[in-house]
């Protein structure tokens, strides 16, 4: 049957609760593309967070206190100021990591949270760089969260100016070579030029927009790294060179912006300070190669890792046809055959599997460093990717022994703090629905004790898959 | 208390051979072990073994210059041309005792600078990006017998790296903190999983290695915790152990990341002095765990691509082309630097910005399968590295 419950609750959901898939029976489809604006008050889970600004000042101040004690005392930092740095970085990543995945386990918004999700990974930055961990989650909820059902430009835009963004791939260390400050700078010191850092200009072509085959050249990185020159951060920079601007906030340079026309593409742009680099990421956005990045990601995201043809041919046509609108692209797969079909063809990455773990037992968890903990022993850190591409998205990268093993591990030991109290069979029957497979059922009825059958449930292929 | 093992033979997966049978090979040395680490972000090869006897050395590098081995905490002088960075010690000691070489001015055929490509050209062995879904070192493991449950292959890692991942059973093996389920839960687990091959597989892959690791008291000890260089070390301490079992893989695969140095590379110390001193001691560590089976050993180093002749607006350098590899350990014909050198004058760079590749990253590898894994010159050209006929292996780079 088209329009399974169980189907739009795991694949498209982030795993169903209890009695989830009675509500969601009466009209699957309807329940997905109601989620799509998500919640109309902001989550409470996320109301009390700081803003990335805020952060920032604070984490930036302590560096500078800790450069400043080293200079003074031309020695190692003193211990506790070293410490201090970890322990703020560290306190504000555990505490963003907690209100996502205590978000994930109760929101009625799932399917809006998975492609959150989603997108964060595909504008991914990593916390393994300082000062990332103090700000990812703060990047997510306020670059991604309030732009995944616009137009894809305002998305792109909005990530390309947060400063996690900037930070993470080093674009407030670019500078114009013939810009008022480069030119400066260049006369003033004989050893040293300064000068582009293409790292941002290239991941935006190659990871957010046109992909890797997109079309573009090495000719094409150079200038859109010029392009966008000056995309800064306000106040004062590592060597308090930049002291202008609300601190911790995007801010455009233009001492550091490359001047002239720059041509992107075949395409020249004559504007002049932030609307070059603007109008170069909406004709991006607006690229074919975008649109068929995009829905290759999103159909093997949602259906199989490799993405069905006629799939992606569809929602890269809905893209097109839209002018980048992302709510027809969602409602394109929504609607598509290819994404009911069963059984579940993909295995679910750590993330889904231990949002799906908490959604089962109706667990929001309370302990977020055993969250993270658990996170990063599957290989799968909270925010923390490794590499501008984000998480692979396919069973070939997630399904290694040893990270099969540890999913044991964990489904164990989550059955002996939560599942006692819980029957193992009717939860499958509750969350599984039809997609429950009747061998693993009897399995599971024959075990000998309650946290033995729920470790069998969560270790299951019905489990893991989705 | 019932054993892994047993669980293994209850189930009778120890008896399920998946290579392929038929392909015999003479002189097979089944003792020789093979280490491959992946140093991913594009490791500098300009500072991993620095040019320092090109006249252009020190124009082109500016402030990344490395000072000369003359110089107190300098260069580790490998021969008139090249030095080895200063943070790699060990290294340079196991060069001195001609049990180490560096391959200068390699790089894979990728000419482009996207690290995921690179990566996956790497470990794909194809001539290019995509052209093929499996590792060459998975498609060499055909010749090497190894059955479920007793791989030839162990990817030191929760997920298995491109270069391990095809149609050749391999396993792997991360430190955990979790509490074991019981051998009761596992051996349902088994029989929940029998009809699905994907999970039946991985899971008696993974008890296994559980063996293997139980046997040994300070494997439990392990802790996935810790700065990159004491994880380096940790991973390199259980591989030894892997490599040293009975019935264990005599084949393992490594990572290392934080090589993208693009801002604040740092010279004999810094960003990358750090990276280095961390690869040292996993390599030092290695060695010293592996005992006497160290001389039967091939430990090779490589990354995806170089990075930029010249330093960048921020002290760091950007994707390159060409890079440096590494071969060190016992069985290792070293004390030499392999090298076509390309010269560092703007007309000799590629692109005038990298250095130019005038080595194949493929004929290293094929010359340590043929010669230290007895792997057949055509078995390597038709099914290892297709279309690779052009690079040639290359020779003598292990003891005979």
């Amino acid at each position: 049957m088209k329009f399974h419950p169980a189907i739009a609750a795991n694949r498209f959901g982030l795993g169903a609760r209890p009695g989830d898939l009675q509500k969601i029976e009466k009209g699957p489809a309807a329940w997905l593309l109601d989620q799509l604006q998500g919640p109309a008050r902001q989550p409470s889970e996320l109301s009390g967070l700081p803003g990335a600004a805020d952060v920032l000042v604070e984490v930036q101040d302590l560096r500078r206190e800790r450069r400043a004690m080293r200079e003074a005392a031309d020695d190692e930092p003193a211990p506790d100021i070293v410490k201090k740095y970890g322990r703020t970085v560290r306190s504000h990543y555990i505490e963003q990591s907690h209100a996502r995945y205590r978000l994930a386990a109760s929101t009625d918004y799932p399917f809006h949270e998975r492609l959150v999700h989603f997108w964060t990974n595909h504008f991914a930055v990593s916390a393994d760089k300082q000062p990332i961990p103090a700000i990812a989650g703060l990047y997510e909820n306020e670059a991604i969260r309030p732009n995944i059902t616009g137009n894809f430009a305002d998305l792109l835009i909005a990530c390309e100016r947060h400063p996690a963004m900037i930070l993470y791939l080093d674009n407030q260390r670019s500078v114009g070579p013939t810009s008022t400050l480069g030119r400066r700078a260049n006369r003033a010191q004989r050893e040293r030029t300064v000068g582009l850092n293409e790292n941002l200009a290239r991941e935006i072509l190659e990871l957010h927009t046109l992909g890797v085959d997109g079309g573009y050249t090495q000719h094409d990185v150079t200038t859109f790294a010029k392009v966008i020159t000056g995309w800064s951060i306000g106040g004062a920079g590592e060597n308090g060179r930049f002291a202008e601007g609300d601190p911790g906030k995007f801010e455009f340079r233009d001492t550091i912006h490359e001047p002239g026309t720059h041509t992107v593409l075949g395409k020249r742009y004559a504007q002049k300070g932030i609307a070059q680099g603007e109008a170069v990421l909406r004709d991006l956005a607006m690229h074919p190669s975008t649109a068929r990045f995009l829905a290759t990601k999103l159909a093997a995201h949602f259906v199989a890792d490799e993405a069905p043809r006629d799939l992606v041919d569809e929602l890269t046509a809905t893209y097109l046809e839209s002018g980048g609108e992302l709510a027809p692209m969602y409602e394109s797969l929504i609607t598509a055959d290819a994404a009911w079909v069963a059984p579940f063809g993909k295995y679910k990455s750590p993330h889904d599997f231990v949002i799906s773990t908490f959604r089962a037992f109706e667990h929001v968890p309370d302990n977020a460093r055993f969250v993270v903990a658990a996170l990063d022993l599957m290989g799968q850190a909270p925010f923390r990717p490794g590499s501008p591409a984000g998480w692979p998205d396919s069973s070939d990268y997630w399904g290694g022994a040893d990270a099969l093993y540890k999913r044991i591990e964990w489904s164990n030991t989550v059955s002996r703090v939560v599942g006692s109290r819980v029957n193992p069979v009717e939860l499958g029957d509750g969350i599984l629905g039809a997609t429950f497979n009747p061998e693993t059922r009897k399995a599971i009825s024959r075990a000998e004790s309650n946290v033995q059958g729920m470790t069998l449930l969560l270790a299951s292929p019905d489990f893991q898959r989705r | 208390m019932i054993s892994r093992r047993d669980i293994l033979k209850a189930a009778g997966v120890g008896a399920i051979a998946t290579g392929i049978p038929g392909i015999a090979f003479a002189k097979a040395n089944t003792d020789a072990r093979f280490v491959l680490v992946i140093l991913r972000g594009a490791a500098d090869g300009l500072a991993l073994a620095a040019p320092y006897g090109d006249g252009n050395y020190r124009k082109v590098r500016g402030e990344l210059a490395l000072p000369s081995p003359a110089r107190d905490g300098g260069l580790l002088q490998l021969d008139d041309m090249f030095g080895l960075h200063p943070s790699l010690p060990g290294i340079f000691a196991e060069y001195e005792k001609e049990q180490a070489l560096v391959c200068h001015a390699i790089a894979s055929p990728y000419r482009e600078r996207s690290h995921f490509d690179g990566q996956d050209v790497l470990e794909n062995g194809a001539a290019g990006v995509g052209l093929l879904r499996d590792g060459w070192l998975n498609r060499a493991l055909a010749p090497l017998g190894g059955t479920l449950g007793n791989e030839a292959a162990i990817a030191m890692a929760q997920n298995t790296p491109l270069v391990l991942r095809g149609n050749n059973s391999v396993t792997s093996w991360a430190p955990s903190q979790l509490p074991e389920a019981d051998d009761s839960t596992l051996r349902r687990l088994q029989d929940l999983y029998a009809e699905d091959e994907f999970f039946a597989t991985r899971l008696a892959q993974a008890l296994k290695s559980q063996e293997i690791a139980d046997g040994e008291a300070a494997m439990g000890q392990m802790r996935s915790r810790g700065n990159d260089a004491e994880q380096l070390r940790t991973m390199m301490q259980a591989t030894a152990r892997f490599l040293t079992a009975d019935d264990g893989p005599r084949i393992a695969v490594l990572e290392a990341g934080g090589w993208d140095t693009h801002a604040n590379q740092g010279t004999t110390s810094g960003a990358l002095a750090n990276r280095l001193t961390g690869l040292d001691g996993g390599l030092t560590t290695l060695r010293n765990e592996l005992g006497r089976t160290w001389s039967n050993t091939v430990v090779a180093v490589v990354t995806e691509f170089g990075r930029t002749v010249a330093v960048n607006g921020t002290r760091g350098t950007d994707h390159g082309t060409a890079s440096a590899a590494i071969l060190v350990g016992g069985a290792v014909n070293g004390g030499r630097v392999i090298a076509d050198w390309p010269g560092l004058a703007k007309s000799d760079l590629l692109q005038d910005r990298d250095l130019r590749p005038t080595a194949d990253v493929r004929s290293l590898f094929k010359g340590v399968l043929a010669e230290h894994l007895s792997l057949s010159g055509s078995f390597l050209d038709s099914t290892v590295f297709p279309d690779s006929a052009a690079a040639r292996p290359m020779r003598d780079l292990v003891r005979t």
